[in-house]
């Protein structure tokens, strides 16, 4: 808000509440004030701005969608580097500690920063469960930036095994506890958000570009081309996604490679999801064409491509990239239930949905309930998306 | 009106028509089938008398035939080697895994998946719209936020985990039966009073998992429809005139946002139906979902392909009912085919 702005004429609440004394004299600015630049002062400030500008302005005014936007950049660019942040490898085995529960750790004690206890296991011969007791005679302060454990590699580049955390000495470091191999479900977590991620991000870019296709085409040039499209997405959109999902997955060659087997999941994903899309992209497409400025451009002469790319193009974009947002999520929690069921990504890679087979068996929840921690990142990164894409819709259309 | 419904069943069918080409092409996307691998194996054995059964299976179900032959004579429209004998003329086809008739695999599971997503859409329709209701006549208090919340935890959390916790918790607080549709003395008893209570008691975790997601989002709908309504110069104006606070909403505003709540449901089913059989599978209850994806894995593929189909159905079925619902409703959907 300018300092002397129309504020203060229509009578500012505040400014009268603080002045005291005197409730009906305000303070008035003695600088000159011409009402009718003012009024248009005020506008031109929205008027002025570029139209990112704006949809920055509005966007920052979402804050639970600023934190989400946040948070997902971070663990999006920290994906490349997990091996170097989680304590161990994804495979790494700890036969002395099968189903270990999650570890203690005090922080500021002993003059470390991090403190851990080593865990004593003793067979339970009631239950025959093995009871995890913590040693809290011997405590263990955790390492930090040393070497330790399997080595892990940048990209496939460079190969290392300094770590951020280590384990102390001797003794290990679960924090969120350990699978029925004794691997790290913590560590576990971190490495499987590199597939539980990735796989929303490539199925959301094979659907949105099949949906801007198919749609743009089927909008620009109707007839006969428009009506299958839109016969098709009728047809898609009444299908059951899951067990199209499951009937398509289950034909994915049982030999191929982890990373084929991944890809192959993606473009399963995004194969059902694309008629969304192209709908917005066809109504928009079908809006826009009647608009002055389109008819302007091709009475100039303006090729098809330059019309679509660069009239059409801006206009809509932005109504895309936020449903493309919200339809990550789908995509995340279907790579879930694939893999939950056993037909998607298969064992050497590490997925969250992966991991939670393993909590599939109720009674093995009732034991070690720690087994369902890869629960909270799935509904994190699922809520931020939800709460992103929602802001990202809202900004995205500074006009309205 | 007549012409309508006319007009939808037509459309209803030929997509039916387009499914199941996609399914039967899906479900035989697999390199090799079942039969095949069962062959060479036996023949590796050198059991003569099965091989000879297989080779008579194969001839019986034509698959040494082309493709699109195969397909047409499992519809049905083509003469098979026993003449027309595929699902139009009730034929499901044979189950070469577990050696019987798909119509014996399936039988009572077919009808707990249509119970199982049909109280789900009850339950869907009962909670939401008086839950909506109230979200938006109270909008922006703690109910309306507790609506939204309810909403989001059924966003974000996947189907399975909410049944873990509601079977861990239901049996922990009520006694209310963990996995199943049924219990063990029931299984293979005929329909009998008692096992239809006991079935309604192991169904009530499993309708609240599957229909809760599909329900949050039909309470925002329906909150956003009557908020729009609700600020609109009518329902002053009958407040004005005093009509009493309950009737000024349902009178007139209620029914204009409930439109779109009856046409979600096109929107609705697919996602209950993959609900269902993602919460079955888990959950082990005996509906369609564990026998298609066991299908699935040993691709025995007359039988996952009529599951697929019949999931189809019932879907398409399901917003055919819309359609004609949202018909008798508005007028305007009725007659909009007749000025063209």
């Amino acid at each position: 808000m300018s300092r002397h702005g129309i504020d203060h004429v229509a009578g500012d609440p505040h400014a009268l509440g603080h002045r005291g004394g005197d409730l009906d004299s305000h303070w008035v600015s003695d600088e000159p004030w011409d009402a009718e630049a003012d009024l248009q002062a005020l506008e031109r400030k929205d008027l002025d701005a570029s139209t990112t500008t704006l949809i920055f302005r509005r966007f920052f005014r979402h804050r639970l969608a600023v934190i989400s936007g946040i948070y997902l950049l971070a663990i999006y660019l920290a994906l490349p580097f997990v091996g170097f942040l989680a304590p161990y490898a994804p495979a790494t085995r700890n036969a002395d500690a099968i189903y270990a529960p999650p570890q203690e750790i005090h922080w500021f004690t002993d003059g470390h920063l991090a403190v851990t206890y080593p865990m004593v296991s003793t067979i339970n011969m009631d239950t025959f469960q093995p009871d995890f007791v913590s040693d809290y005679e011997d405590p263990r302060p955790v390492r930090w930036f040393t070497s330790c454990g399997d080595p892990w590699s940048f990209l496939g580049l460079a190969e290392s095994r300094v770590r951020l955390i280590c384990p102390p000495e001797g003794a290990d470091l679960f924090i969120l506890g350990s699978d029925r191999l004794g691997r790290d479900i913590h560590s576990r977590i971190m490495h499987g958000a590199q597939l539980s991620l990735t796989v929303g991000l490539i199925g959301v870019a094979i659907s949105f570009g099949i949906g801007m296709v198919l749609g743009g085409f089927a909008g620009y040039f109707g007839g006969w081309f428009d009506a299958v499209v839109q016969r098709s997405i009728e047809i898609i959109r009444s299908m059951p996604e899951l067990p199209i999902w499951l009937a398509l997955s289950a034909a994915i060659p049982a030999n191929w490679g982890p990373v084929a087997v991944f890809f192959m999941i993606s473009v399963i994903l995004g194969l059902l999801d694309w008629p969304g899309l192209a709908r917005a992209v066809r109504s928009k497409f079908l809006s826009l064409r009647e608009e002055d400025y389109v008819r302007a451009a091709e009475l100039m002469g303006a090729s098809t491509s330059r019309i679509v790319g660069s009239h059409m193009m801006p206009n809509f974009m932005s109504h895309l990239v936020a449903s493309a947002t919200l339809s990550i999520p789908t995509m995340i929690l279907g790579e879930t239930a694939l893999s939950l069921l056993g037909l998607g990504l298969r064992p050497p890679a590490v997925s969250w949905g992966l991991m939670l087979n393993d909590a599939l068996d109720l009674t093995a929840v009732e034991i070690y309930p720690w087994l369902l921690a890869p629960m909270i990142p799935v509904i994190m990164v699922v809520l931020a998306f939800n709460f992103l894409g929602d802001g990202l819709r809202d900004a995205l259309d500074p006009y309205s | 009106m007549g012409r309508y419904v006319l007009k939808r069943c037509w459309t209803m069918l030929w997509t039916l028509l387009l499914v199941s080409i996609l399914i039967f092409w899906i479900v035989n996307l697999p390199p090799g089938d079942v039969l095949t691998n069962q062959i060479q194996q036996l023949r590796a054995s050198g059991e003569g008398a099965a091989v000879a059964k297989a080779e008579f299976l194969m001839r019986e179900y034509a698959l040494d035939r082309p493709m699109w032959e195969q397909y047409l004579i499992w519809m049905g429209f083509w003469p098979g080697p026993n003449g027309f004998a595929g699902l139009l003329q009730g034929n499901l086809g044979w189950s070469f895994e577990l050696d019987k008739p798909v119509s014996a695999i399936v039988g009572e599971a077919l009808w707990m998946t249509i119970a199982l997503n049909f109280f789900t859409i009850l339950f869907v329709y009962i909670v939401a719209l008086p839950l909506g209701a109230i979200a938006a006549v109270r909008a922006n208090t703690w109910i309306d936020y507790a609506a939204t919340f309810v909403g989001y935890i059924g966003l974000a959390t996947p189907n399975f985990l909410l049944a873990l916790i509601l079977y861990h918790k239901g049996a922990q607080w009520f006694g209310i039966p963990v996995g199943g549709l049924m219990g063990k003395e029931y299984v293979d008893a005929p329909m009998s009073l008692a096992k239809l209570g006991d079935i309604m008691l192991h169904m009530i975790v499993p309708i609240i998992v599957i229909g809760t997601s599909g329900m949050a989002a039909m309470v925002r709908r329906l909150r956003a429809n009557l908020l729009d309504e609700l600020g609109k110069p009518y329902v002053t104006t009958a407040r004005a005139k005093g009509v009493g606070k309950v009737a000024t909403v349902t009178r007139y505003p209620l029914r204009m946002a409930l439109n779109p709540f009856v046409a979600d449901i096109g929107n609705l089913l697919p996602s209950l139906v993959s609900g269902s059989v993602l919460v079955s599978l888990v959950m082990g209850l005996q509906t369609i979902g564990p026998i298609l994806l066991s299908a699935l894995r040993s691709q025995d593929y007359f039988l996952s392909g009529f599951i697929l189909l019949f999931v189809s159905v019932l879907t398409l079925l399901g917003m055919l009912v819309s359609d004609l619902l949202l018909a008798v409703l508005d007028p305007r959907i009725r007659f909009s085919g007749r000025r063209r």
